[in-house]
């Protein structure tokens, strides 16, 4: 390993490093732009010139390998005045605009300038200037303010994997544009604008509503796909005004998807901000007291087996644990957080997680994916399989719909059949699993949310199983969930109990009229049709269609307006913190529980959040430790089981309106149409 | 030099020809396994051959979609390099130097006989014929001022005589390349003042 003195500090770098990261290593801080720890070296803005003993010029210090006995310097004036050099050469061809640029205040460009720019201009010729380019609904451009970095023409094709972005032209009239303007379509397009490190793509929707330094920012947690991103949300007064990455290695590294960062118009649109009572089959506003007194009313004249409870997909853990209670108190039996029917739970906490872990991606050498598109049900994840497939000596298997995931994949084929054969061993990728040390499966909702989702889990666990996947420092079974409320649902057991009904029997049942009441928590994934004459309370954000079946309408909170805990696909316990207050009349939705509880001569036990966690961590303790991977137990043995011939269709078909908050943002309902016009499109001759 | 855009008349499809195809394939067999899309120039240049002297943008995504690789990849590299018109060039394509030792010996001249007899810069002279432009030392500074007409180096010029040229090609006349002037090649002007002996003569 090397050792080199940085500003006459002695560090010890690993084999391959560069004089950039020895210099942060000793403490000395580099200013750069094209430079990217999650990208590949670049080497083209030259801010990160530093002095190196013997070499007659500053050297890059970004693109310079670190070797054994260099002798370098960060703070000399030689390196002050070549960075101002950089700099200079830089600015000449920047507008002056930060006055009107969404960068401002954010701006690596502005913040460097501040140390290394010179208050006048030598430049008195014309600057540059470059027509704005099309890059699609999220993706803003002012290409004007472009250094020429290539970190988003890097992202794209390294990280996102879908090489759209290019830099045309040479020299000075180099231009960073998509092929002859096409929008991107990517679902993580939207982190080339935290990546750039100038004003010249920035967020459209996000476009001139705010300012960095008026913003509220609270660390959270995403509700848009089972990954459970780290996010920052910033908000003015009680509006959200835009959702950022925050960097967590073990989960979204510092990558978050287009969902979850343009989510928030849908936060303001659609919203239930008082509750609603149905009157002559008509909605109409209605006090708490009113709506808790019709619930009351009809709870008494329900029976305990003639009452349900479906949680949605973006339930928090505290929301469900105080249904569960009030159902139990009621003495029902029939609730449930699967609304796909999705056939897991029951069978230990193995057999529902990712547990590998999403980090442990990068472990493994050879992924067999099973019903699933994660393109799609968790692009930050996909990214993660992508970056392991660049390493190489990667072979990824695909069972089930096929579809572009940004890697090279096998399409071994479309349902049960392939998967039989791989589970007798008579199918050549059986082999490569065999053959591979850390072999990983990866099991999607598309093939476990149907009659014989049981029997796809089972033989899932046992091809792991046969192919060593499973040993007693990895398990290389993993489930990949889509909604972020489903491990915490069945972590705390917000499943059907003795004799209790599971969504499809709760649907059947209230069509025939067995079920004649219904309690739907945020659940609006169901066909709501189904539900016959039943009576059907909606606690939820949105009017969605669980809300337009609705009777009584309970106005809750969203994920960026409350205090709670979701579990991710990993069964990693985070706790999201509250960005703004619920609008109008609505109430986090644990307390209209409790408040519920008591109207129903039911009061549940507990009168604060932090009692309510406590009795959750009673339930189950996994709750207790926050914030790590957890250790599942032990996977059930598995093996081949009968299933039937029907392929495995994806979860996930209409990425960008997967939930309620999705469907009611504008933004969303772009990309949609968007896709959808792309996708009529590939098939005409314009390519 | 500036900005360079596509041209906006494009035709609807560029497929190589069978023979053009058949020695694409020769060249992209050149290179290792994964690594065909180093064989971007040679395709572009014959594509933009095989095009009347430019690169049609359908020609662009015929070459990438041969090497597998993404349309904006082969886009950059047709931008980067000078040497591939975006926009359609004359039957006689007139690329004149304009760097400083032909710009000492008259190149301004030239472009002056270009401009009266063909049109502006970079764009078809009336008949369809001809266009020209202006271009970067193209190596034979030794000979200057100098065009290059096509394939072919047309040397030791002068107004008057690129006036010539121009009609000559115009006309359909055969012109030959080479030094306009007495002097064979880039020997002296003059005749020869060294190596004038017959080579082996004096016996040592």
């Amino acid at each position: 390993m090397p050792k080199l003195t940085v500003d006459g500090i002695e560090v010890e770098v690993e084999q391959g490093a560069t004089v950039l990261q020895a210099c942060e290593d000793a403490g000395a801080e580099i200013p750069r732009f094209c430079y990217h720890e999650r990208l590949s070296i670049a080497g083209n803005c030259r801010m990160c010139l530093v002095e190196m003993e013997r070499s007659p010029k500053p050297v890059a210090s970004c693109a310079m390998p670190a070797a054994d006995g260099m002798v370098i310097r960060t703070n000399t004036e030689y390196v002050k005045r070549a960075r101002e050099g950089v700099m200079e050469f830089l600015l000449i061809n920047h507008p002056l605009d930060c006055p009107i640029c969404d960068q401002g205040g954010e701006c690596d460009l502005q913040d460097q300038a501040m140390a290394y720019g010179v208050d006048t201009s030598r430049f008195d010729e014309n600057k540059r200037a470059v027509e704005d380019k099309e890059m699609g609904p999220l993706v803003k451009t002012i290409m004007t303010r472009c250094i020429h970095c290539t970190r988003c023409v890097r992202f794209v094709t390294e990280v996102a994997g879908v090489p759209e972005i290019g830099a045309i032209g040479r020299g000075e009239d180099m231009e960073i544009t998509t092929y002859l303007e096409k929008a991107l379509t990517s679902e993580l397009q939207g982190n080339v604008i935290d990546l750039c490190p100038v004003g010249a793509l920035t967020s459209k929707p996000y476009a001139f509503t705010a300012r960095p330094w008026e913003l509220r920012k609270t660390e959270t947690i995403d509700v848009m796909d089972a990954v459970g991103s780290n996010i920052r949300v910033d908000a003015r007064g009680s509006e959200v005004m835009r959702v950022m990455p925050r960097n967590n290695d073990d989960v979204n590294e510092e990558w978050i998807s287009d969902k979850t960062r343009f989510i928030w118009d849908g936060l303001r649109t659609q919203r239930l901000d008082r509750p609603y009572v149905r009157e002559n089959d008509k909605l109409r506003p209605a006090s708490w007291q009113e709506a808790f007194a019709k619930i009351a009313e009809k709870v008494k004249a329900s029976a305990p087996e003639k009452m349900a409870a479906i949680a949605g997909d973006l339930a928090c853990a505290e929301s469900m644990k105080a249904l569960k209670d009030l159902m139990g108190a009621l003495g029902s039996a029939n609730m449930d957080c699967r609304q796909d029917g999705a056939k897991i739970g029951g069978k230990g906490r193995a057999a529902y997680l990712f547990n590998s872990g999403i980090a442990g991606i990068e472990e493994a050498d050879a992924l067999l994916i099973v019903g699933s598109n994660p393109r799609l049900e968790a692009p930050v994840l996909n990214a993660r399989i992508r970056k392991r497939w660049l390493e190489g000596g990667f072979p990824v298997g695909l069972i089930g719909e096929d579809a572009d995931l940004t890697y090279d994949k096998e399409y071994l084929g479309a349902g049960a059949q392939t998967l039989k054969e791989i589970a007798d061993g008579t199918h050549p990728f059986a082999r490569i699993l065999q053959v591979a040390e850390k072999p990983m499966l990866i099991l999607g909702q598309g093939a476990l949310a149907r009659p014989d989702g049981d029997a796809v889990l089972e033989t899932c666990i046992g091809i792991i199983r046969a192919a060593g996947g499973v040993s007693a420092d990895w398990n290389g079974f993993n489930v990949l969930h889509t909604a972020a409320a489903r491990v915490g649902g069945l972590d705390l057991g917000f499943l059907p109990g003795e004799g209790g009904k599971d969504t499809h029997a709760i649907l059947d049942g209230a069509s025939a009229g067995e079920i004649d009441f219904v309690y739907l928590l945020g659940a609006d994934e169901i066909d709501t049709a189904r539900l016959g004459n039943a009576f059907v309370v909606y606690q939820g954000t949105h009017g969605d269609r669980g809300a337009h079946r609705a009777d009584v309408i309970l106005p809750g909170a969203a994920y960026t307006e409350k205090s709670a805990h979701w579990v991710n696909t990993e069964g990693r316990v985070q706790l999201g913190e509250r960005a703004a207050f619920p609008p109008g009349d609505a109430r986090e939705d644990w307390a209209i529980l409790r408040a519920l509880s008591e109207v129903l001569d039911q009061k549940l036990p507990y009168d604060n959040l932090a009692q309510l966690r406590a009795a959750l961590c009673g339930d189950a303790p996994s709750f207790e430790m926050r914030d790590v991977q957890p250790q599942a137990g032990d996977l059930p043995e598995g093996g081949a089981r009968e299933m039937t011939d029907a392929p495995f269709h994806a979860a996930v078909r209409d990425f960008y309106f997967t939930n309620p908050i999705a469907r009611a943002s504008k933004v969303m309902a772009e990309c949609a149409a968007l896709q959808s016009a792309q996708g009529e499109g590939a098939t005409g001759t314009n390519g | 030099m500036s900005v360079r855009r596509l041209d906006p008349n494009q035709p609807e499809s560029f497929e190589f020809t069978p023979e053009n195809l058949e020695w694409a394939k020769g060249q992209i067999a050149k290179y290792p396994d994964g690594r065909q899309a180093s064989a971007i120039i040679p395709l572009l240049w014959q594509a933009q051959k095989q095009a009347g002297g430019w690169l049609p943008e359908p020609a662009i995504r015929y070459v990438a979609d041969m090497l597998g690789m993404a349309y904006i990849r082969a886009m950059e590299v047709a931008t980067f390099y000078t040497m591939f018109n975006l926009t359609p060039v004359g039957e006689h394509f007139v690329q004149v130097c304009g760097t400083t030792p032909c710009w000492l010996r008259g190149a301004d001249d030239i472009k002056d006989a270009c401009k009266k007899h063909i049109g502006p810069e970079k764009t078809l002279s009336a008949d369809g014929k001809m266009s020209w432009m202006e271009v970067e030392c193209l190596g034979a500074c030794v000979n200057a001022p100098m065009v290059q007409i096509n394939d072919d180096y047309y040397e030791d010029l002068d107004g008057a005589k690129m006036e010539e040229i121009i009609k000559a090609l115009r006309d359909g006349k055969d012109v030959t390349p080479g030094p306009q002037s007495s002097r064979k090649t880039s020997e002296p002007i003059g005749g020869l003042t060294s190596l004038t002996e017959v080579p082996g003569a004096g016996g040592k």
